[in-house]
């Protein structure tokens, strides 16, 4: 009987202990009125709902998300904040590449577009290895063709695009319509006038600074509008739907100082580049120069697509010819030629000279001042040394030079698999990014990157040159030492001396002249 | 870049401006599952690609149980074909840092030759030291330095546990769009080189089992990164300016991120000049 009682009390003890084990875990939290008990039944509950697989491994993740539900049905009293993103906004200007107009359905104007094929140059692209990313590309192409109807252009073709530390730039080329080149001349003449008004304030003023005797080289004429390196006219924008804005045409004296400076684009256009040599504008015109070189340096066609333009007269045979025309009867070079050799490769656009124009202009002669005839002779001989002729327009690009022991041009063929489809790539080494492909009649050039030069092992900046004398050295300006109370005092002494002698000599003469 | 995602994932990346071609990836979907097979790797991931003067070198990177430490490097000509890079050494990156440079040439037997003349310390005899490396070992410096310096993840994306294993966070849902607008929250995945002593503050919001690695914010010089949101503002993009190439993305509310670096496998030693 005792083991009976024994036992009996041994289970009524134990039953006690789990009662109080569990009075303990239904214990509330006093803050917010929650116990263990309701939180692991609520757990196991999910567990047997979900059956997650390896449930050990996240069984924490389930009870704070357990926890976690608890809050989430409180009511807020709160007002919902709406905050707009970026990619909300951009999505609301983007939309606009997606509305179809009306007008794009009369077959008339589909024939005559300048708008180039999309969706072929995206697969040439992707075949060769670059690009935006398909979605991009066509977003990109959206755009350009939105910019083409809101300018009306003649000619539009994607450019490339250059990365900036904050935002990339997308860029589009054009070529000038005309009567544009009016509205530019205008507004640089605004600009010139602005210019002679602060010359004449600082006239005005009374106590004028001392003038410097420094000359400035003579400045190099901008090229016209249509021809050299401002052939044509960019576009540029940092999202596809985002406005396009136009860039300034380039001045010889932005490529001379680009070709000296190494900056990253930030994405923003007006901001100032801290620079030396200091560079004469802001990021939009850096960008211009940018562009312009790495067009003259990379904008290539295969051999024979072009031909030289027939030129008015023969007049100008010494001039470089800028022009060229399509030739109709070009027949297409196969695919593994393109590659092996660089010969069949053009440059199609004019090669910039070290004076930062395509075509050289000899500063030393002013058309304006009769000069004399050992003048003219001089000028003649600096004119003989210093002419810059570049290479004429398409000009094979073996005759391209190498920088630092580097060959320029990169080729490969896009497949090795399908070689009898492949495309010809070619890529530039100098400027890296820069691509170029041919096909059959089809050829395109594309630059993505950083708009730098590669620059080999390394780039040094130009050192800011010595600050010059401010005068020259002379008795006036040198320091000398003060005199001592002595030396003042025999100075005093000889000058009291000499007035004296001086009025003696006066009186003599008066006394002279009363004898008279 | 995660190779079971590389289509999607390549996407992100390509305002860069590079992207392989479609015969490319098709080639790697099929040898990664191979290589994934022989070498036993838990995961095979895209690392990137090298361009040379005559073709590129396409790197992919294996890794096993420790995410941070058992990492093996693959190379390729044609995607399908993968040689394995030996790990670097010390004495590697030195050798090559002094004899290398320019533009890879696309041989891996190439042999880049530097001669120094020294001047031995006890008399004015002449020494001429000829350093030669090859270009495979070039290759292996370069990847390596690539990985120590600049391969990026966000915070959360991986865990230590207690015993120092680094692994997936399975539980990564991914940073907020504030968030991600952020470099703090951008981890180097390498060893802690200059963990900062944060103040009381600061350390309140950190976990070790998270931050156990080096902020992108801490870089030097300040601005070596730029961060823009692509793919119509949905992306988050980074881009070293160091080592001009290499493009992280995340898609923030996501756990996709990756980094994949596509360039001429140079450092960019004129940054403080450029910024």
């Amino acid at each position: 009987m005792e083991t009976v009682n024994g036992n009996q009390d041994r289970s009524e003890e134990k039953e006690r202990t789990a009662e109080a084990f569990k009075a303990f875990l239904l214990k509330n939290n006093p803050k917010n009125n929650q116990n263990l008990y309701d939180h692991l039944t609520q757990l196991l509950i999910k567990v047997m709902d979900e059956r997650p697989q390896n449930v050990l491994d996240v069984f924490e993740d389930l009870s704070r998300d357990v926890k976690r539900g608890l809050f989430e049905q409180k009511q807020n009293t709160l007002r919902d904040l709406p905050q707009t993103t970026a990619a909300e906004l951009l999505a609301e200007q983007q939309r606009q590449l997606f509305s179809c107009t009306e007008e794009a359905d009369q077959e008339d104007e589909l024939v005559d577009t300048p708008f180039p094929n999309v969706s072929e140059i995206g697969f040439y692209l992707e075949q060769a290895g670059v690009g935006l990313g398909r979605m991009e590309m066509q977003r990109v192409f959206l755009a350009i063709q939105q910019l083409i109807k809101s300018e009306a252009l003649q000619h539009c073709r994607l450019w490339g695009k250059i990365l900036g530390t904050q935002s990339s730039y997308i860029v589009a080329e054009a070529e000038y319509k005309e009567g544009e080149e009016e509205e530019e001349e205008q507004s640089i003449e605004d600009t010139a006038v602005g210019e002679t008004g602060e010359a004449g304030a600082q006239e005005n003023e009374e106590d004028p600074l001392p003038q410097s005797s420094f000359k400035p080289p003579p400045v190099v004429p901008k090229e016209a509008i249509g021809t050299g390196a401002n052939k044509c006219v960019y576009y540029v924008c940092s999202e596809a739907g985002l406005p396009w804005v136009k860039l300034p045409s380039v001045t010889p004296a932005q490529i001379t100082i680009a070709r000296q400076i190494r900056k990253f684009f930030t994405g923003k256009l007006d901001n100032p580049i801290d620079s030396y040599p200091p560079f004469p504008g802001n990021e939009a015109n850096y960008l211009r120069a940018q562009i312009a070189r790495i067009s003259a340096g990379t904008q290539v066609s295969p051999r024979g697509f072009f031909q030289a333009g027939e030129e008015e007269g023969d007049e100008e045979d010494e001039a470089p010819r800028d022009s060229y025309e399509v030739n109709l009867d070009f027949e297409c070079i196969p695919v593994a030629e393109m590659v092996e050799s660089l010969s069949s490769w053009v440059h199609h656009v004019q090669h910039i000279l070290q004076q930062g124009r395509c075509t050289w202009v000899n500063l030393a002669v002013k058309p304006e001042e009769e000069t004399h005839d050992d003048d003219e002779e001089e000028e003649e001989e600096e004119e003989g040394a210093l002419t810059e002729v570049g290479p004429p327009l398409l000009t094979p690009l073996t005759q391209d030079a190498g920088l630092f022991n580097t060959p320029p041009w990169s080729s490969k063929i896009s497949s090795a698999l399908t070689r009898q489809h492949a495309v010809a790539v070619l890529r530039s080494n100098l400027w890296p990014g820069a691509y170029a492909y041919a096909c059959g009649k089809k050829f395109g050039n594309f630059y993505v990157g950083w708009g730098l030069k590669y620059t080999g092992k390394g780039f040094s900046p130009s050192v800011p040159p010595l600050p010059q004398k401010e005068y020259p050295s002379g008795p006036e300006i040198t320091e000398a030492l003060d005199p001592t109370l002595e030396e003042e005092q025999a100075e005093k002494e000889a000058l009291e001396e000499q007035q004296a002698e001086q009025e003696s000599l006066e009186e003599s003469d008066e006394e002279e002249e009363e004898d008279d | 870049m995660e190779s079971n995602s590389l289509f999607y994932s390549l996407e992100f990346v390509a305002g860069s401006g590079d992207t392989l071609n479609i015969e490319q990836r098709t080639a790697l979907q099929t040898s990664f599952v191979i290589m994934k097979k022989n070498y036993k790797f838990n995961r095979v991931l895209f690392w990137g690609k090298i361009r040379c003067l005559n073709g590129d070198y396409f790197i992919a990177q294996g890794r096993g149980e420790d995410e941070m430490k058992d990492k093996m490097n693959l190379y390729s000509f044609n995607c399908m074909d993968w040689f394995l890079l030996p790990p670097a050494t010390d004495s590697m990156m030195e050798e090559v840092s002094r004899a290398a440079g320019g533009f890879f040439t696309g041989d891996p037997s190439f042999v880049y030759e530097h001669v120094e003349i020294r001047q031995r310390a006890d008399g004015d005899e002449e020494e001429e030291v000829v350093t030669k490396v090859k270009e495979e070992s070039r290759l292996a410096v370069t990847v390596h330095q690539i990985d120590e310096e600049v391969s990026v993840v966000p915070r959360g994306a991986f865990v230590r546990s207690l015993h120092g294993l680094v692994q997936v966070n399975r539980s990564f849902g991914g940073l907020s769009h504030s968030e991600a607008a952020k470099l703090d929250n951008f981890l180097h995945f390498r060893k802690p080189k200059n963990l900062k002593k944060k103040s009381i503050m600061e350390f309140g919001d950190l976990t070790p089992a998270l931050d156990f690695m080096d902020v992108l914010s801490d870089d030097v010089p300040k601005g070596s990164w730029s961060l823009q949101f692509e793919s119509a503002g949905t992306t988050c993009v980074l881009r070293s300016l160091l080592w001009l190439g290499l493009t992280f993305y995340h898609v923030p509310m996501t756990p996709q991120h990756g980094y994949v670096y596509i360039g001429d496998g140079t450092k960019n030693l004129n940054l403080p000049f450029m910024l």
